[in-house]
């Protein structure tokens, strides 16, 4: 099913709001406005949907599947990355019909690391770049971060955004630089676009950034870096995911979807999924399309699948650390 | 009981509340003078359960010796409790609302049984709304002289309360709750169709020790209430349910010394401008119209949408629409459940009809009816003018008729322009725009960038045919107290 060019060209149904300046501000800024306090009740409702037996068990697999396993540590070494990306090759040892993960994600000097250890197993190697988590770089600095991550043989590329001119309105500079680190992805990376939407505060704002990472060419648009204090919550990614649907609707052209950061249990990851089916629906539930930015959930996943299955609790020491 | 045709990769398990928490008697009796009792002439009714027809219990069916056996005992109940301090009634009210915290599941599951409204809805809105209700009433009855109706206000001495089938132990609470708050005793019929809830609530004032005779239940029919109504001992009337029946209930007060409040019918119109929030106004629509089935009093009947975003918007909600899941009450992830009654479901099929029929054009997602139960599939009407009886009478169902506006005045002369009053809401991101249009709606409640939202502390009631008096707040107070 996933069937997208590598590189879908900026919406042209919508290329003339990316003349100017003046003209994508007015586009962004005519956006329809966002009810904090609806948008809120209508996530926290989709939280209350229950999820059992065979529903969950799908939920659970769908759920590892779409996992970005991901290590963004000072501390990182080669050893700590091949662990990971054997984590996420075999996530669960003892029962080998679990899934692999979508990717592991990590920074751009452990790419060629990570490859190796994943490599004929389908799990795409993901590497943050663009002076993550900051983005606080020149613009030349930014892309020579991500060419050596593609370089190395990244499959994807996560860029941050520059909030500083987001906030001070300059939405120009903030497109031009994500269409540049589109192209410095080439043909053979994917991107996702990272808002920080806890920096960008308000859901007005996380809407306009959602329609300005599509119009300049994201593949994907993702909540946050997980380095701050407000990370993926189920409101702004309701809200992201009413973004997309919308843009394909307008434009035709499909956008994935990461929320990242603060998903740690089960539960909150098939709240997630829930939101998924009944926003933007089946054609988003696959991880070409979704991914969980995490790193502890997926241990809690696979303690919860091996519940299902042998209906006990085996503890966190029948799952590995890595 | 799976219906619902679902083609997504994600198909949710069924995932039924239990139905063990609640043990339903294959019988009840009338609640008089704090025991139970069979009716005088002996006769009874059963109750069914909306959603598949099975007969829940069988119940003493009150008639005009019973409402006088019942007057009788909350009038020699009257002097005491009005004598108690303020502070010990609160206790009573306190203990009641407590009791019903801790049985919430129980209470929601059993009124889900016999209502057919979804278990999402009794569980996160009647049954914590019932018991906030309660508080809220508690905290009052030691505070009448500072609630502005001067020193030491009077309480008028027996109520006889009347009340709907569309949230039944809600519509309890706010009957009962201010009027034990402030001295009276009570005399209540619930409705012929969910009787149970109430006759639970009696139970439960059992358990909190309430004195013998303050609170009786006399489940029955429309003969039942008429006599309630005009019974001589009566001090006070209040009524929530159809016009028809609430005018029948202002002539046979008419002349006499009772105090009287109705709360009647609606025909909400829900204004969406073209600057409104729209993922958000989708929401407010279908929260406005669907809960409950649309068997709301103060339901947003009417979606009156500026023309510019009219066919941008439909998309939306038709899109949202095709997610509601409709089904098994008791599934936890039901949207959608059944008509209260076989009667109700035959009302609304006729209206839509007659909607079709005058030419108005009608919508509905593909959405499996179960074989048994009284369904309704939620159902749109576009192309609806101020002329379409659509647009004039109140359905009482899942039912939303779609009418344009280009202007703002426009939009305040077409929601205006019906005999009701009772709720309206205005979708719009610019503050200014709500507080002008609110102020020429004539409506008892506007809702701003949502719907349906209730609490304790806001007066709720109509102008207009929608009735009169107010409930909730500390307005709610004045209509129990002599003043």
């Amino acid at each position: 099913m996933p069937t997208t060019a590598p590189s879908a060209p900026p919406a042209r149904a919508l290329a003339d709001v990316t003349a100017s300046d003046s003209t994508l501000r007015r586009f962004l800024h005519g956006l329809p406005g966002v009810d904090a306090v609806g948008l809120e009740a209508r996530a926290a409702s989709l939280g209350t949907r229950s999820i059992k037996t065979t529903a969950k068990a799908y939920a659970i697999d769908l759920a590892i599947s779409m996992v970005d396993l991901t290590t963004l540590e000072g501390a990182d070494t080669p050893g700590k990355v091949r662990a990971l990306g054997a984590k996420a090759v075999h996530p669960d040892p003892t029962d080998r019909t679990t899934p692999t993960t979508a990717a592991v994600c990590v920074y751009p000097d452990m790419v060629a690391v990570a490859k190796e250890a994943v490599a004929g197993s389908g799990v795409k190697v993901a590497s943050v770049a663009t002076a993550f988590p900051a983005g606080r770089a020149a613009l030349d600095v930014k892309l020579a971060d991500v060419r050596d991550a593609v370089a190395a043989g990244a499959d994807e590329i996560d860029m941050v955004i520059d909030r500083g001119a987001f906030l001070a309105g300059k939405y120009m500079k903030v497109y031009d630089e994500i269409v540049a680190v589109k192209e410095a992805c080439g043909t053979s990376a994917r991107l996702k676009v990272i808002f920080e939407t806890g920096e960008l505060s308000t859901y007005d704002n996380i809407r306009r950034a959602s329609w300005l990472g599509m119009l300049a060419g994201a593949d994907f648009i993702k909540t946050s870096t997980g380095k701050v204090a407000v990370n993926a919550t189920p409101a702004n990614t309701l809200l992201m995911l009413e973004a997309v649907r919308d843009f394909r609707a307008q434009t035709g052209v499909q956008v994935g979807v990461k929320p990242a950061g603060g998903i740690r249990t089960s539960k909150d990851a098939i709240k997630f999924l829930v939101l998924v089916n009944e926003t933007v629906g089946e054609d988003w539930l696959d991880n070409h399309w979704f991914r969980f930015g995490a790193s502890s959930l997926l241990n809690d996943l696979l303690m919860q699948r091996q519940k299902l299955a042998t209906g006990r609790y085996s503890g966190p020491d029948y799952v590995t650390v890595d | 009981m799976t219906i619902e045709k679902r083609s997504s990769a994600f198909e949710y398990a069924p995932a039924p509340e239990s139905r063990s928490i609640v043990d339903i008697a294959p019988s009840y009796g009338l609640f008089i003078d704090g025991e139970f009792a069979e009716a005088a002439d002996g006769k009874v009714f059963k109750t069914v359960s909306p959603s598949t027809e099975e007969v829940l219990s069988e119940v003493a069916q009150a008639g005009q010796a019973d409402v006088d056996r019942a007057v009788q005992a909350a009038r020699r109940a009257f002097a005491k409790w009005s004598a108690l301090p303020g502070a010990e009634r609160a206790k009573y009210l306190f203990r009641i609302a407590r009791i019903i915290q801790e049985r919430s599941r129980e209470l929601a599951v059993l009124e889900t049984l016999d209502n057919g409204k979804p278990i999402k809805e009794t569980r996160d809105a009647d049954l914590p709304l019932v018991a906030a209700h309660f508080f809220y009433y508690a905290g009052w009855a030691d505070k009448l002289d500072h609630a502005g109706f001067g020193p030491a206000p009077k309480p008028l001495g027996v109520a006889g309360q009347v009340i709907p089938w569309n949230f039944p132990l809600l519509m309890l609470a706010w009957k009962i709750a201010p009027a034990l708050a402030t001295g009276n005793t009570v005399v209540l019929k619930p409705a012929e169709t969910t009787p149970l809830s109430a006759l639970f609530f009696a139970d439960v004032c059992r358990q909190a020790g309430l004195p013998k005779g303050v609170v009786n239940i006399l489940p029955g029919y429309g003969d039942a209430g008429a006599a309630l109504v005009a019974h001589p001992d009566v001090n006070k009337v209040a009524f929530t349910g159809s016009t028809a029946v609430g005018k029948e209930i202002a002539r046979t007060v008419a002349g006499t010394h009772k105090k009287l409040t109705l709360e009647l019918g609606g025909k909400g119109a829900n204004i969406v401008f073209d600057d409104a929030p729209i993922d958000q106004a989708v929401e407010g629509i279908v929260n406005g119209i669907f809960f409950n089935q649309g068997q709301v009093c103060c339901a947003g009947s009417r979606l009156l949408v500026q023309e510019s975003i009219h066919d941008e918007l439909l998309d939306s909600l038709k899109r949202r629409l095709s997610t509601l899941r409709l089904g098994d009450p008791l599934d936890k992830n039901t949207d959608i459940g059944a008509i209260n009654s076989a009667e109700q479901l035959a009302r609304i099929t006729a209206l839509a009809e007659r909607g079709e029929a005058e030419g108005a054009e009608r919508w509905s997602p593909a959405c499996e009816l179960p074989s048994s139960g009284y369904w309704f599939a939620p159902t749109l009407f576009t192309n609806v003018t101020q002329a379409h009886t659509i647009a004039r009478d109140e359905i009482f169902g899942p039912v939303l008729s779609v009418l344009t506006f280009r202007t703002p005045d426009e939009a305040v002369a077409k929601a205006n322009n019906t005999p009701y009053g009772l709720s309206a809401g205005i979708w719009t991101e610019k503050g200014s725009r709500i507080l002008a249009v609110a102020n020429k709606l004539r409506a008892g409640v506007i809702w701003s960038n949502t719907f349906n939202k209730f609490d304790p502390t806001s007066p709720f009631g109509g102008y207009k045919e929608s009735g009169f008096g107010r409930e909730g707040g500390r307005h709610g107070l004045e209509a129990y107290l002599d003043v």
